[in-house]
Formats: C-alpha cells, structure tokens, sequence
C-alpha cells in the first residue's frame, strides 16, 4: 500500500499550510524529514529537512493507525504558508520511496475503506467532486492551450507509434510485419526522452509554479475592463482608451490579491462583430477566459453577461459612481465595492480544490521525470533485440502511464488503431 | 423449489458449446447439450486451427481448469508452432493446425464420454419462461426440457445471412440453417443487438495444387502442445505450403470489386480489421503487389486445403480467376466458395462477468454471439458461462475472473464493459499484466482456482500438485544460498560490485545469465527436472517485473472485488455531472473498476459511488436484523 501525501489547505500565499500524509511510510517519512517522530497527537516544532538544507519550521502531528481521520498512520506538517516552501517540502516527500502525491478524495476513500467515516460525512464529497472535476477541466484545457500542449500531443503521437510497432512485432509476429522495429524506436524514444528532459530541466515549469491562480475579466468593450483590472493592480497595467476594441489581445498581470499570487487576464471586448481580425480576438478572449480558474463578468446595468458563466464566476455592474451603487456593483474609478470584489475572488480561489495550482505543476513535473527514467530502460532494451520486447513495451506502457495526465489516456485501442491503419494485418 | 428436468441446458455443439457443456457436467450438474446436428460438435467453420498469439494463452488457461479444448487439439494437431519462439516466453503463444475430422470426432467421442451429460440432437426454437427468469428450451418438435440455467452459445447462427457476390442467402454457416425463431425470441428481451460480419476464404483441392513449386512451410522440431496433461504429438505431422498473390491477382479484384458483397453495399455489418478479405488488402493497401498465402491441409487423409489469406465474398467466377492467378494454384479447383456471413450479435454490456444476462435471469450467453470471433475466444467464454450456470443452477456462489488472473477475465472484463465495434479477438497486448499472465504458468495462476470451485478431476490434480512440489523446491535451492559477486564471477557471471549479495533466482534474472552458469554454482540445480528448470528461469526473469506491478495489481483486484449491484441507482448520486452519470447509467458498470475506465470518471466520483455501495451494502445488513 502507497503512503498518500497532499497539501490539505488551499494553495495560495496563506498564513499556514498543513501537508498531510497517510499510509504505512508515513512516519518514516517523518523522520527522514524532520530527524526524529514527535510524541503521538502532540504538536511538536521541527526543522524539516530536505537535500538542500533546512527547507522549513513546522510543527508536526502525528496519529497512529486506528485512530486517525483515514485509519492508518497519519502525520501532518504545519508549515509556513509559502507557495515556494510548499513546493519543495512536497518535491522532496515524493522523493521518498513509497510515497506519492494523492488523488483527489483518495484520503477520504481510505477513511471509507477502513470504516473510519461516517456516511453522512461522504456527502461532502459531492463538494469535492464538484471543485476537482471543474480544477481538471480547467486544468486540461490550460495545458492544451499552452505550449506544453502542443509538446504533450507531439509526446502521445510518438509513445503510441513507438509501442504499437513494437506490439505489432509481438501479435503479430506471424503476419506481414517488419521484423525490426528498431531503428525507429529507437528515435521514436530517444526524441522523446530529449524533448521531456529539457521540458524537466527548463525554467518553464519553474516559471508556472510561481504563477498561481488565473483571473478572467471579461466584458463588452468599454464596459471598463481595463479599468478595473488597472485599478486592482494599483498602476497603469492596461493601455485604456475610448476607442472600442482598443484591447485586442490578452493582457495578463500578476498581482497579489489579498494574499494569493494571482493572474488577472485582460481580455478583448467580446462582442458580435464583423471585422474578422477582431473575430478572432474575441474567440481567443473566450477561449483564454475559459481556462482560467475563476471569470469576472463586467456588464453594464441591466445587461447579461456576453457568453454564459460557469458556477462560481462572478457577475459584477460597473461604473456604480454614474448608475449609483448597490449589491454587486463596483466603480473602478472610486473605488467602491473593490474590497468586497478581491474578497470574494480570494474565497472562491481558497475553494477551489487543492488539484489545481501548485500540486498539478508539481505533479507534471514528476510525471515526466518518471516517465523518463522508464524510457531510458526501455530504449536500452529495444537496442538489445527482440528476446527483450515484451519489456521494452513494458516500459513504454509504464512510460505512458506516467504521463497521462499529460497526454491523454492510451489504450490498448490506440495502439490498434496505429497498427491497423499501418500494416496489412489478416491472413 | 421448482421441479427442473435437468441443472443446465446448454443450445449449441460449437466450440463455446463444447465447453460450456463440459464445465458444468464436471462441475456435477446434470447437463443436456442441445445441438443441431451430433456431427456437428467441435465443427471448425473456418481456419483449422488453433491457438495462437493470445488464443493460445486461452487454450492453456481452459485447460489449466480442466477445460477440453487443448487436449482435444493436441490429438488432432497435425502441425505444431510455437509463435515468437525468439521472444520473450510472456508473448509466446503456442499454436496447432488441427485435422477438422479428428478434432471433430474426438470432441464428439470426450463428449459423450463425459459423466453427467446428455446430448440431444434438436433445434431449440423458444425458451420457456418463469416470470422473467429462463427455466428451459422448447426444440422445434415440440418437446420441452426444463432447466436451473439456459446457456446459448448458437455462433453466427442468429439471422446469419451469407453472401457470396450478388447472392444473399439465410444460413448459420455453409450447409446449415439460421436460426430465426431463436432471434426472434431473443428480440422479446429488449436487449441491445447489432449486426457483424466474417468471411472465410474459398476451399481448394490439395490434389490440384502444384506443390512442387511452392515453399514448405513445417512445423517446430520439438512440438509445445497445449495441455500440461498432454506428453506427446498424436496424429501424422504435416508441413504447410506458402504461396503469394501477385498483380494480376490484384487486377482481377480491383476490375471485379463492384461485385463484391462488401463492396456493392450489401452488407451492414461490420467486419473484424485484423482479419480483412482480399478484396480489403488490395484497396487498402494499393502499394503492397503481393499478400502471403498460407496453404494449409485440413487433415492427414482429408484432400480439402484452406488458403489461409484470401477470404472473400466476391462471386465464384471471379474467384476462380484470382485464385487461378496464384503460382502453384493455376489449375486448383475450388470445392467450396468463399463467403462472407452477416449475423446478430448481442452487445456483451448487458452481461455481467459471469455472462449472464442482467436482465433475465437463468440466461447465459457465450461465444461469437456476444461479438467475438475465433474458437478460443468462444470456448473461453464457454468455460465461464458453463461453470456459472452450473453455479447457478445448484444454488453455489458464482465464478468470476479478473484482469490480474487470466485472459479470460481480461476478455470478460473488456467485452462486458466496453462492448465491440468489430468482432473481437484476443491479442497479448490487451492484457496489461501480461507479463504475469503466461502461457507457461497458466496452471499455476488457474487449477488452484479450479480445484476450489471443484471443476478439477483426481488425475489433474494430482499432477499438479506433483509439479508444484517439484517447483517449491527448485525455487528453494536456487534461494538457499546468496552469493557475493566475487563468487558468482568465478562462474562466469558479472554482477555489479554493490557490496550486495544474490540468489541464483535473482542472477536468473540477468539478462545473459543461463541455467547452465547457475548449474555449476550449485550442482543440486542439475538434478531437477527440465521443464521445471525452464519454468524457475522463466518466473526468474519476469520477477522484477512482476514485483513492480504487484501494487497496480492490488489495487485493481480490491476494485474488481467492489461489486456494483444490478440495481444500483447511478441517477441518484449527488454531485456527479450528468454527463458522467448518463455515461454510467449506459454502460452499467459492475464493479469499482469498470466503473474507473468509464471516461470522464474521476477518483472523487469512485469514492462516492465506494460510499453508496457500502451505504447500500449496510442498510441492506441493518433491514435484514
Ligand atoms: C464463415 C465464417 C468465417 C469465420 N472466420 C473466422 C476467422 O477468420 N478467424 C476466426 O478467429 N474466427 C472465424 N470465425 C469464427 C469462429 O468460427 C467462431 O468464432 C467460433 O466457431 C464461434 O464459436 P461458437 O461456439 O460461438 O459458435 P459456433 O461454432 O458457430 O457454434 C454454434 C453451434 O450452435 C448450434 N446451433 C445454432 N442454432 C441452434 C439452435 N437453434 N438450436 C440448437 N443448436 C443450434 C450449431 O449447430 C452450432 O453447433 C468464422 C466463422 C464463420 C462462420
């Protein structure tokens, strides 16, 4: 049995935030990172320890077997509420044999299992499904539109020609396929291997731990878009001006809002148009607004958002200083109902499942390192010859697995379909 | 307890049939097979063999639960292969031409043999009805036997349709009826139905092929059968001949293609990819100028070849003039056309893994009428339906395979949750533990199994039980001892100097290490026997592997485990999109697992379904006190 960890608090600039592990490696894990396990249920402050040095203070809690939340061994590590401390605690707890990061509700699947919850209890978990279904949608469609997505798709594309040559040497060995596969494999694989490790090794990643949350304002034009997003930020961010359409293309600045790193998008005005260059502005506006964590509808008194509104995005009246002021109505310009517009962003951020932000970086970047190793294996076997390719495919299958929540499921019809549409298979 | 006349019933003498029959009598039901001809048991109605990649893997693990299929094969093999001999033994796969006439008669004579079984000649036309449950069959005389189960294994026979060109007509297969009124009944139950397609290929006459022109193709020196009770060959060897299409056969199918069944549109049906027609090689793959042909006998004393490579539905004539094209086959003659069968299958998603039918309970289904093609894959089923309606029948638990301990439960597990969009067949690659899933250890991994649920007779057992004995204590003397890798090396093998001391099981396991190395390290090795030597430097090399996926597996076998019940209300579960919940109201998995692979399933959604099932699960307990 695996031995889960997550981070248990929202992600985000917060005061404190707790990770919590369950399984039968939980206190070793413990004292691999903090030296010694403190007495059991008794708050005790440690230096948590990485491979670098002192990552962080924490107090620690550990529980015993049949009687913690989940039933088994629990610890938990109360650390300083940094995205970047976060970040390395969990990196160097995955480092550990026999631990990985958890699922979504798979704590809770584990307090199920072990007859440690109460049903009613369970009912929360429609909550949770709820916020993780929407964070993966979200998370996907970010990952598809970003460039990584054109990498992964490059990734799938090659893994599943690459494993379906080798299946085809194997089920059908006695039909009219080529007997060696290798060379091409070999350069299937090795493209691959390149193509993840600088993905690995490259600031890009680095570079979105530290991003956070996305924000969307969307709006017709002038409905004053950039106003607020200006006036959020505290500075001139936005180049505003009458004209309608003057924001064509998507501004994104990255603030802190009420303590949580956050990107506030700028997008085009949405509105039915004719000019096709601003078509496509606007298809990109929506398209980009959609794949943010969180949309701001901007409208102008008594009319509707410009496309339909997710659960949890906010509809919001501006210019409250001219239409005069009331629930759900700010002003950019005086500045009223801002404060209760960045408190209600920061608690629909805080609610949103721990899935998205930090922990699904963290857990891409793992994936492709495991992936890596499993497809330098596999390239040395396919090199060896055929007496190894049920294990070269072995690996590849163990490669792909790794980087599904990259690249897509692969299944065994994938690969059919690559070798039907291939070879003259039937005899 | 109503009065039935027997436990089980099962309709049909194929390969599903057979075996179906032959489970539930060892099992101790009293078993009627009702077939429409007694001749007809054990009929091959296409390629005579058996086995293969994936198939053979089915044959040993029927016959690892005391199944009949392999050795009724091992008598009448007349050619033995061991498919990917040079690869790794996971992905080999043993295979047999088969004598149709030998495999038929001793199918027939084991049969009849068989304690506890009838078998009627008859067609069965209706089922008798117990409220919704099955309790028996009508034949077209009239007669009525009454039944604990009914297992329907009738192949292509329901509404099959078989083209040849231009021609339609209705039949099971050549020379045999469809069965309609069966069909039609089967309507009645609302059960989603679809239509398929197969094709075989023309018929020739071995003494009109000039053989002398042609390569040889024999079988392997050192034969590997396909029962672990078989000890040697049987029948004659014989050797296959191969031959090749050319352009000019290509041209004739490209100038004739308007006339083919399949290509004028006279067939709905959809047809398997990995087994097309001629007609299908030539459009699809225009560059290649030439396809192998496979010319294998039927049978030692039996004249009739099949072309394993050319199954088509275009009219004689024009078969006649390609298969006259081909080098060694210019003067042949055909005995019996090609054809192509259209037929109704029934999608295996309303079964659940013992295949029965959710909906009407004391109903089996196996074979090609839940969508598969090929003998191994139906008898494979057979053995599942057959054990279950016996089961059943006499009011035991029931049987059910999974994903982690066989190809049968990969394949029950597949059909029944997924459903076919072409006939499906096995291949190793749908197996994702396969390297645990051996051909070789089939045995192992199932006659346990067997013996539990008592499908497993003395002699088998015994000779198991031998073998395991022998193997427990090969694998004690190459674990006896750990060796530094200063002593391994005066034996000639390398092993990294990590301080770090190893079994000859765990050197076993490198790449390049042979028995012969380890023999001389350890003189006890030579004294066991080979077969048993081979198995330890088998499970040697997989053991690493096998280790890793050990937790993969777990987890799979507690979801498998995770019954999801037939009534089970997706609709009610709160918090799961509809989309999600239409999907899982559609499919109905039956288990965690299958509900894991429904798309879009997240593992929040398994655990609240986990929580529902347990919920159910305790009210059920709590209205029962
Ligand atoms: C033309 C053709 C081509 C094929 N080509 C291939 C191929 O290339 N590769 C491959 O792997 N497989 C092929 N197959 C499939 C393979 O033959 C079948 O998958 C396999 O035989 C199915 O076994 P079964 O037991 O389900 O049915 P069958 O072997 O068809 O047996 C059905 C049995 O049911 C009996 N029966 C039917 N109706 C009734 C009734 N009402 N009452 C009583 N008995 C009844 C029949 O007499 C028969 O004995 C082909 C089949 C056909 C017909």
């Amino acid at each position: 049995m695996d031995t889960i960890f997550a981070l248990a608090t929202a992600p985000g600039k917060a005061g404190v935030a707790i990770v919590r592990l369950s399984g039968p490696s939980a206190w070793t894990a413990i004292e691999d990172l903090c030296g010694s396990v403190p007495p059991l249920r008794v708050a005790s402050l440690r230096q948590v320890r990485g491979s670098g040095g002192v990552l962080d203070e924490a107090l620690v809690l550990v529980f015993d077997a049949g009687a913690s939340f989940t039933g088994e061994q629990v610890a938990e590590l109360q650390l300083h509420g940094s995205t970047a401390v976060v970040a390395a605690v969990l990196t160097e707890l995955s480092g550990l044999a026999g631990l990985r990061q958890a699922e979504a509700g798979e704590f809770t699947r584990r307090a199920l299992e072990n007859g440690r919850l109460d049903l009613a209890q369970v009912e929360g978990l429609a909550d949770l499904i709820d916020a993780e279904t929407e964070a993966q949608r979200r998370q996907a469609q970010r990952v598809l539109a970003g460039e990584l997505g054109a990498k992964a798709a490059g990734w799938r594309k090659d893994l599943i020609r690459a494993a379906a040559l080798l299946e085809a040497t194997i089920d059908f060995a006695d039909e009219d396929v080529p007997v060696d596969v290798t060379p091409e494999v070999r350069d299937l694989l090795s493209g691959v291997s390149a193509s993840l490790a600088a993905e690995v090794a490259g600031v890009g990643i680095a570079e979105r731990v530290r991003t956070g949350f996305e924000v969307a304002i969307v709006g017709a034009p002038n409905v004053g878009k950039s106003t607020l997003l200006n006036a959020l930020a505290g500075r001139e961010a936005a180049i505003t001006s009458d004209i309608a359409g003057t924001t064509r293309d998507v501004i994104e600045v990255r603030m802190d809002l009420g303590g949580l790193p956050v990107t506030v998008l700028d997008t085009a005005g949405v509105r039915d148009t004719l000019d096709p260059v601003e078509a496509i502005g606007v298809q990109r506006a929506k398209d980009r607004a959609l794949s943010a964590d969180l949309r701001i509808f901007l409208v102008e008194e008594g009319d509707a958002p410009p496309f339909d509104w997710l659960e949890g995005d906010l509809v919001v009246v501006s210019k409250s200083d001219v239409v005069g002021s009331g629930d759900g109505r700010i002003s950019s310009r005086t500045g009223e109902g801002l404060d209760w517009l960045v408190g209600s962003v920061r608690t629909r951020l805080e609610g949103l499942a721990a899935g998205s932000g930090v922990a699904t970086r963290h857990r891409h970047r793992l994936a492709m390192e495991r992936s890596l190793e499993r497809l330098a294996v596999a390239v040395d076997l396919v090199e060896r010859g055929s007496d190894g390719v049920e294990l070269a495919a072995e690996e590849i299958r163990s490669a792909v697995r790794a980087l599904e929540s990259l690249i897509g499921l692969v299944d065994v019809e994938s690969l059919l379909d690559d070798i039907f549409s291939s070879f003259c298979i039937g005899k | 307890m109503k009065h039935s006349d027997v436990d089980v019933v099962v309709i049909g003498g194929g390969h599903a049939g057979c075996e179906a029959a032959a489970a539930s009598a060892r099992l101790g039901a009293r078993t009627i097979l009702v077939t429409l001809k007694r001749d007809g048991i054990g009929v091959m109605s296409c390629n005579p063999a058996i086995g293969g990649l994936g198939k053979g893997h089915l044959v040993r693990e029927i016959d690892a639960l005391d199944g009949v299929m392999g050795r009724i094969a091992d008598l009448a093999g007349i050619q033995f292969r061991l498919l990917n001999r040079r690869k790794g033994p996971a992905v080999q796969g043993p295979r047999a031409q088969a004598d149709r006439k030998i495999y038929r008669t001793e199918m027939l004579a084991e049969l009849e043999a068989t304690p506890n079984l009838q078998i009627v000649e008859g067609e069965v036309v209706d089922f008798r009805m117990d409220g919704v449950r099955v309790s028996g069959v009508v034949l077209a005389d009239g007669a009525a036997i009454d039944a604990g189960s009914v297992v329907l294994t009738t192949g292509t026979f329901l509404r099959g349709v078989i083209h040849i060109g231009d021609q339609t007509k209705p039949g099971g297969r050549m020379g045999d009826k469809p069965s309609v009124r069966l069909a039609e009944r089967m309507d009645s139950f609302g059960l989603r139905m679809g239509r398929l397609k197969t094709g075989t290929p023309p018929r020739l006459d071995g003494r009109t092929i000039d053989w002398s022109v042609l390569e040889q193709q024999p079988g392997d020196a050192e034969p590997v059968l396909f029962s672990f009770l078989s000890k040697t060959v049987s029948a004659k060897q014989i050797a296959c001949g191969i031959t090749y299409t050319n352009e000019r056969t290509h041209e004739i199918i490209r100038e004739n293609l308007g006339r083919s069944a399949m290509y004028s549109g006279n067939i709905e049906g959809v047809g398997p990819r990995y087994c097309p027609s001629i007609e299908d090689k030539v459009v699809r793959f225009a560059e290649k100028t030439s396809h192998q042909i496979f010319l294998e006998p039927e049978g030692v004393d039996d004249h009739t070849v099949y072309p394993n490579g050319i199954s088509t539905s275009l009219p004689v004539d024009v078969q006649e003039d390609y298969v006259h094209s081909v080098r060694g086959l210019e003067n042949s003659v055909i005995l019996q056309p090609g054809y192509a069968i259209e037929y109704d299958y029934v999608d295996p998603r309303s079964l659940n893994l013992q295949l029965g039918v959710k909906s009407v309970p004391g109903l089996f289904l196996a074979g090609q009428i839940n969508g598969t093609t090929g003998y191994e894959e139906a008898a494979a089923q057979g053995m599942v339906a057959g054990l279950n309606a016996a089961k059943s029948a006499m009011d035991q638990d029931p049987v059910e395979f999974g994903r982690t301990d066989s190809y049968i439960g990969v394949m029950v597990d597949d059909l029944t949750s997924r459903g076919v969009t072409e006939p499906y067949r096995m291949f190793t690659s749908r197996a994702e533990f396969r390297l645990s899933l051996r051909a070789d250890n089939a045995d192992q991994r199932l006659t346990p199994l067997g013996m539990e649920i008592g499908c497993i007779r003395p002699a088998r057992q015994a000779e198991f039980q031998a073998k395991m004995e022998q193997l427990g204590f090969g694998k004690d003397v190459l674990t006896a001892k750990a060796y530094t890798p200063q002593e391994l090396s005066v034996a000639g093998i390398k092993a990294s100097n990590d301080g770090s001391k190893r079994t000859l099981f765990d050197v076993l396991s490198f790449p390049d290490v042979t028995m012969a190395e380890v023999q001389a390290l350890e003189p006890e090795v030579s004294a066991l026997a080979p077969e048993i030597r081979q198995q330890l430097a088998t499970d040697a090399l997989y053991a690493k592997y096998i280790e890793r996926q050990l937790r993969d597996v777990d987890a799979l076998k507690k979801d498998e485990h995770e019954a999801i019940p037939d009534d089970f209300d997706f609709n009610a579960l709160v918090g799961l999109s509809n989309e999600l919940k239409a999907k899982l109201v559609q499919f109905r998995p039956t288990n965690l697992a299958q509900a894991g692979r429904v798309e879009g399933m997240t593992p929040a959604a398994l655990t609240l379904i986990l929580a529902r099932i347990r919920k159910a699960k305790t009210d059920a307990r709590r209205l029962q006190a």
